[in-house]
C-alpha cells in the first residue's frame, strides 16, 4: 500500500530524513519509535505534504500513485489520513461543517455522490459514540476549548468519519490519560484493523502498543530506520532505551 | 467631517486613500439623511455589489437605537461614509464587511459623535482583500465635552489573501469628557497556515479551506443582523470570486 524508498527531506534547509525506506502492506500495523529529534514527526508531515517540508530525494508510492506529486487535499482523497500530534484549533468553524465539507470534497474527488446532511450526522454520531466523545462537541468550533484528550479522541472520530485506507498517527498517545489511551487504542483497532487498511503509528512509548498491537516495529534515528522487528522490539526499547538498541 | 464642495484631494484626510479617479465622474455625492427619533429603533442594510459611493448622515434621538449593516462587495470603487450623532443614551451599531480583489479600492469612513451622556456605539469591520486591492477603514469616535458615561468600541480586522493587497485601518478617538469608556482593536493579517494545512489534510481543496476559514471571519460583521443569513450568502459568493 505504501512504499517509501530512500526518502530524504529537509525542513528550513536542514536535512532531517536521510534515506528512509519503509514498505507497509494492506492489513498491517507498523509502529515507528525513536528518540526526540529523530525525524518521526517530519516523516508524518512529509507524507502529508505539509508546506515547508521539502523532499530532496527518494520516492513514495501510495496505492500505485506517486504520493509526492499530489497536493495535501489530493492525498486525503486518495485515502491518506494524518492524525496530528497537536490538532489545530480553528475558531468559528464548527466541527460538523468542517468534517462534512471535507468528506464530501473527498467523495467528489473520487467521483462519489455527496453524503446528505442526515446521513452525515448519523455517521458522525456513530463515530463519536465509538470514541466516547460527546456528540454535542461536534457542534463546537474545531478543537477550540477541547482538552488534550478530547482533541486526540476528536482526531480518531475524524478518522472514523473519513474512513481512510492508511492512517499515519503522530503521537496520538501523547496527552492522554490511561482511560483515554484505551479508548483511542480501541478506536484505532475498530476503525483501521482491516485487511484492506493499514496504520503507521508514530510514538515514543510502548503504552499505546499495549492496545494497538503492531505487526512491525521500526526504530528511527538520525533520519533513517536503523532497526526493524516485531512487537517484541518495542518491549526491548522500553527496557534498554533507544541508545542501546539503535547503536 | 463635512462634504467639500470641490472634488476632494489626497490632502483631505477622509479621502486620503480614496480612488479619486473613480470618484470624479460621480461627484458630487448627495447626502442621505436618517433621523431616528427619541426612543425609536431602526435597522438598515446596505449592500454594494456594483460601484457605489454613499454618504449618510444619521441622527439618533435620546434612547434611540440603530443597527447598520454594510456589505461592500463593490466591483469598482465602493465607499460608504457614515456620520452619526448620538443623543443621551442612544445606541449605534455598525457591522460591516468589505471584500475586494484586482486593483479595486473599497472603503468605510465613519464618524460617531457621542454628543450627550450615556450613549454607546459599536463598530465591527471585517475586510478580505485579494490581488492588489486596497481596503480602508477610517473611523473616528468623538466624545463631546460633558458626554460622560459614553461607551464606544471599534473592532477592525483585515485579512490579506495576497501579498499585493493593502489594508489601511485608522481608528481614532477624540475624547473631551471624563468617565468614558472607549476601546479600539485593530489587526491585519493572513490566514493561519497551520489551519489551512490541517483543513487540506482532511481533503479540502485550498479555495474551500480558505472559504471555510473566512466565512467565520466575515460572519462576525453580520452577527445579530435580521438578514444575517442572506448577507452571509452574498458575502460568500463575492468571496468565491476572490479565491
Amino acid at each position: 500500500m505504501l512504499e517509501i524508498t530512500n526518502l530524504s527531506a529537509t525542513v528550513a534547509n536542514k536535512p532531517i530524513l536521510k534515506g528512509l525506506s519503509l514498505t507497509i502492506n494492506a492489513g498491517e500495523i507498523h509502529a515507528i519509535m525513536g528518540p526526540n529529534g529523530a525525524g518521526k514527526s517530519t516523516l508524518g508531515y512529509t507524507l502529508g505534504g505539509r508546506p515547508g517540508y521539502d523532499v530532496t530525494g527518494g520516492s513514495v508510492m501510495f496505492d500505485g500513485q506517486d504520493l509526492l506529486a499530489l497536493a495535501p487535499h489530493e492525498r486525503a482523497a486518495a485515502g491518506l489520513f494524518l492524525g496530528f500530534q497537536y490538532p489545530v484549533e480553528i475558531p468559528g468553524v464548527s466541527m460538523v461543517q468542517f468534517l462534512r465539507e471535507s468528506l464530501n470534497a473527498q467523495r467528489k474527488a473520487r467521483g462519489q455522490e455527496p453524503l446528505s446532511g442526515g446521513a452525515f450526522l448519523k455517521l458522525a454520531r456513530e463515530q463519536a459514540t465509538l470514541l466516547k466523545l460527546d456528540a454535542d462537541m461536534l457542534k463546537r468550533p474545531v478543537n477550540v476549548g477541547f482538552s488534550g484528550g478530547e482533541k486526540k479522541r476528536a482526531e480518531m472520530v475524524q478518522m472514523g468519519i473519513l474512513d481512510p485506507k492508511l492512517a499515519i498517527l503522530d503521537e496520538t498517545d501523547s496527552g492522554l490519560d490511561i482511560d483515554a489511551l484505551k479508548v483511542c487504542g480501541e478506536g484505532i483497532n475498530a476503525i483501521m484493523r482491516r485487511p484492506d487498511k493499514a496504520v503507521l503509528l508514530i510514538t515514543h512509548y510502548q503504552r499505546l502498543l499495549d492496545y494497538v498491537k503492531p505487526d512491525f516495529v521500526h526504530v528511527l534515528a538520525g533520519g533513517r530506520i536503523v532497526r526493524s522487528g516485531g512487537a517484541d522490539l518495542a518491549l526491548e526499547l522500553e527496557e534498554k532505551g533507544y541508545e542501546a538498541v539503535a547503536a | 467631517m463635512t462634504m467639500p464642495a470641490a472634488l476632494p484631494t489626497r490632502h483631505d484626510e477622509e479621502w486620503r486613500y480614496a480612488d479619486l479617479g473613480a470618484l470624479a465622474p460621480v461627484w458630487p455625492i448627495a447626502t442621505e439623511t436618517i433621523v431616528v427619533v427619541a426612543g425609536d429603533t431602526a435597522a438598515r442594510t446596505l449592500v454594494i455589489d456594483g460601484a457605489g459611493v454613499h454618504d449618510i448622515a444619521i441622527t439618533l434621538g435620546a434612547g434611540a437605537r440603530m443597527t447598520f449593516h454594510v456589505l461592500n462587495a463593490a466591483r469598482g470603487y465602493g465607499r460608504v461614509a457614515i456620520r452619526v450623532t448620538l443623543a443621551r443614551g442612544a445606541h449605534f451599531h455598525l457591522g460591516a464587511a468589505q471584500l475586494a480583489g484586482g486593483d479595486q479600492t473599497v472603503e468605510i469612513v465613519t464618524e460617531v459623535v457621542h454628543a450627550e451622556p450615556d450613549a454607546t456605539s459599536r463598530q465591527v469591520v471585517r475586510q478580505v482583500l485579494a490581488g492588489k486591492a486596497t481596503g480602508n477603514y477610517l473611523g473616528r469616535v468623538v466624545v463631546n465635552r460633558g458626554a460622560i458615561g459614553s461607551d464606544g468600541e471599534q473592532s477592525i480586522r483585515a485579512m490579506l489573501l495576497d501579498r499585493g493587497a493593502t489594508a489601511n485601518a485608522r481608528p481614532e478617538l477624540e475624547i473631551y469628557a471624563d468617565d468614558v469608556k472607549c476601546a479600539h482593536g485593530c489587526a491585519i493579517g493572513e490566514l493561519d497556515k497551520d489551519g489551512l494545512f490541517y483543513l487540506a489534510s482532511r481533503g479540502l481543496p485550498p479555495a474551500a479551506a480558505k472559504a471555510l476559514m473566512l466565512q467565520a471571519f466575515l460572519a462576525e460583521a453580520f452577527a445579530g443582523a435580521d438578514d444575517e443569513e442572506a448577507l452571509t450568502t452574498v458575502a460568500l459568493s463575492a468571496l468565491e470570486t476572490l479565491l
